[in-house]
């Protein structure tokens, strides 16, 4: 059980997302940063698609009631436990009674929480994520409050095993952090409509850095550059968007889609960030800024199939790990 | 039939069957959805058919675009042997105006019409829902008579509540969930078009046809007893 002291900025339940519903207007959801998300969990000997909590910018205050394993992945916080400064991404063997709290932001301003056993919440359409607007998911389908009693699972037997050997000792190796640049080059694929700006346009957005504006959050980052705008007025169709679709609203600020999006949008698409750079764009702050760089299609999907294999080494780095533990 | 296709990101792609909206544009998006659906191929994460289009989600490490879109192409060959599903009639109870619709008059006035004359023509069209979006179990709801068309409001409600039908410039749509807005609201459905306990989330499909019927007030309130009764 974890109880929730002080609820931070937005600290919501989230899984990898609801997929399969989207057909149905039901927005995705999930982590906005998913390899921190996972990572978090894999460190913690959870399948990765385990519910964790979302922790933004200004973080939230809790305190576990029993013995547990906990591994926060992501922005670095500046997380303590009973006012002790703790690492970021690796285990972390935490005595009941404990209170997790954060400090400054450091980098990046999203911290996933994975408690081992993983956030018991009830699936709904599959997925555990918050849906904050349908008000569903996650945990009664809103952020947390204080005084919320959240459920964690039951850790495992063979972990509960490790703990005093784990807490005991100074565990001294982690997974790599990825660097999380406050101006972070974003590679990006061209959209579905990028030949409909004008030339001008096209080369702007390849040049300009531009700013995240304060007006962003998990639906999507609006950004403010040079405004971008189209050879000639078009009206468009709506039809799908993605995670990462850049989309330029007649004021010519580019929205990059996030994991809240609305399933379908009817304003051009200059761009779509390519997947293993999501997550450089999540962690961005209110007033940072970043510039994006052409990717093909090819080396995109090459880059992710990398990532993929790198999690795999890492899940078995950390599988071996634990064993030294028990 | 004639698609063409192009990638939405690394991990979708879009078929598109037309260029503009139209009966045959959405019957083909339609077909192409129950063709997917029927016969998934193994890379298949999910679907979002909208207007002129069909976005193909995909699992890219399972098959990379090339792959993909190949393999689509060869499915979409078998479209013929789909096309023959119908689709499906919903029709949906209104109880117009007042409480419900505090902009029945307004649309009317618009209009020149008797609020009557505009609930007349509101449930003698034959409606398509060309998409689902915006919010979970919207329809986008092509149609709509003319004569009863209506601006936006100039500032939006902060709140509409669930289940209310509304008009915005020459169409008519229902909000499933509380939601701000600035459509002219006419009336209430007691039907519940997001239904997220079932397997099947919303009331409503892309590719369905509607027709609207009038229904009183007390008419509105069994239905709605009956309807949350049995989903509760």
């Amino acid at each position: 059980m974890l109880k929730i002291i002080k609820s931070g900025l937005q600290t919501t339940v989230q899984d990898l997302g609801r997929y399969g519903f989207q057909k149905y207007g039901v927005i995705a959801s999930g982590a906005m940063d998913p390899y921190a998300h996972r990572l978090a969990n894999l460190l913690v000997g959870n399948e990765e698609n385990a519910a964790t909590l979302e922790i933004t910018l200004v973080g939230p205050v809790i305190e576990f009631e029993r013995d547990i394993f906990i591994a926060l992945c992501g922005g670095d916080l500046s997380p303590k436990i009973d006012g002790k400064k703790v690492d970021t991404w690796r285990p972390l063997a935490v005595k009941g009674g404990s209170r997790l709290s954060f400090g400054a932001p450091i980098s990046g301003c999203r911290c996933y929480l994975a408690v081992s056993g993983g956030i018991s919440v009830p699936e709904v359409m599959n997925s555990r994520s918050t849906y904050l607007r349908a008000e569903i998911g996650g945990f009664h389908g809103r952020a947390l409050k204080a005084d919320d009693l959240v459920e964690a699972n039951p850790t495992p037997a063979w972990q509960l095993a490790a703990f005093e050997k784990a807490s005991s000792k100074e565990t001294d190796w982690k997974v790599p952090a990825p660097h999380y640049s406050v101006e972070p080059v974003v590679r990006m694929m061209k959209g579905r409509q990028y030949d409909l700006f004008d030339e001008e346009s096209q080369e702007n957005i390849f040049a300009d850095f531009f700013f995240v504006s304060s007006n962003s959050d998990r639906m999507g980052y609006r950004l403010e550059g040079t405004p971008l705008s189209l050879e000639e007025p078009a009206e468009l169709i709506s039809e799908a968007v993605a995670f990462g679709s850049i989309q330029v609203p007649a004021d010519g600020n580019p929205i990059v889609l996030l994991a809240d999006r609305q399933t379908t949008g009817g304003y051009p698409k200059i761009g779509q960030v390519a997947s293993v750079d999501l997550p450089l764009v999540s962690q961005l702050k209110p007033g940072d800024r970043l510039r994006f760089e052409e990717i093909t299609l090819e080396e995109s999907q090459r880059l992710w199939a990398e990532q993929e294999q790198k999690i795999r080494q890492l899940r078995i780095s950390i599988q071996l790990k634990w064993e030294e533990w028990k | 039939m004639d698609y063409s296709f192009s990638p939405l990101g690394d991990q979708a792609i879009v078929i598109e069957v037309g260029q503009e909206i139209s009966e045959e544009a959405q019957n083909q998006v339609r077909t192409v959805s129950q063709l997917l659906e029927s016969r998934p191929p193994h890379w298949l994460v999910e679907i979002i058919p909208a207007f002129t289009t069909v976005a193909v989600f995909y699992n890219s490490l399972s098959a990379g675009y090339e792959t993909v879109e190949a393999e689509l192409k060869e499915l979409l060959q078998q479209t013929e042997e789909v096309a023959a599903s119908e689709a499906r009639t919903v029709e949906i109870p209104v109880c117009y105006g007042g409480e419900f619709g505090p902009d029945l008059a307004f649309v009317a006035e618009h209009n020149g019409l008797a609020p009557e004359e505009v609930i007349r023509i509101h449930t003698s069209g034959t409606y398509s829902v060309h998409m689902i979006g915006f919010a979970p179990g919207f329809p986008f709801i092509g149609g709509m008579s003319e004569k009863i068309a209506a601006p936006r409001r100039d500032s939006p409600r902060l709140r509409i509540p669930e289940r209310t039908v509304g008009i915005a410039g020459k169409q008519t749509g229902i909000y499933p969930i509380e939601t701000p807005g600035g459509w002219q609201l006419i009336g209430r459905t007691p039907m519940r078009l997001f239904q997220p306990e079932n397997t099947v989330p919303s009331l409503l499909r892309a590719g369905d046809k509607i027709v609207f019927k009038k229904i009183t007030e007390s008419e509105y309130h069994a239905w709605k007893e009956e309807d949350d009764a049995e989903n509760y």
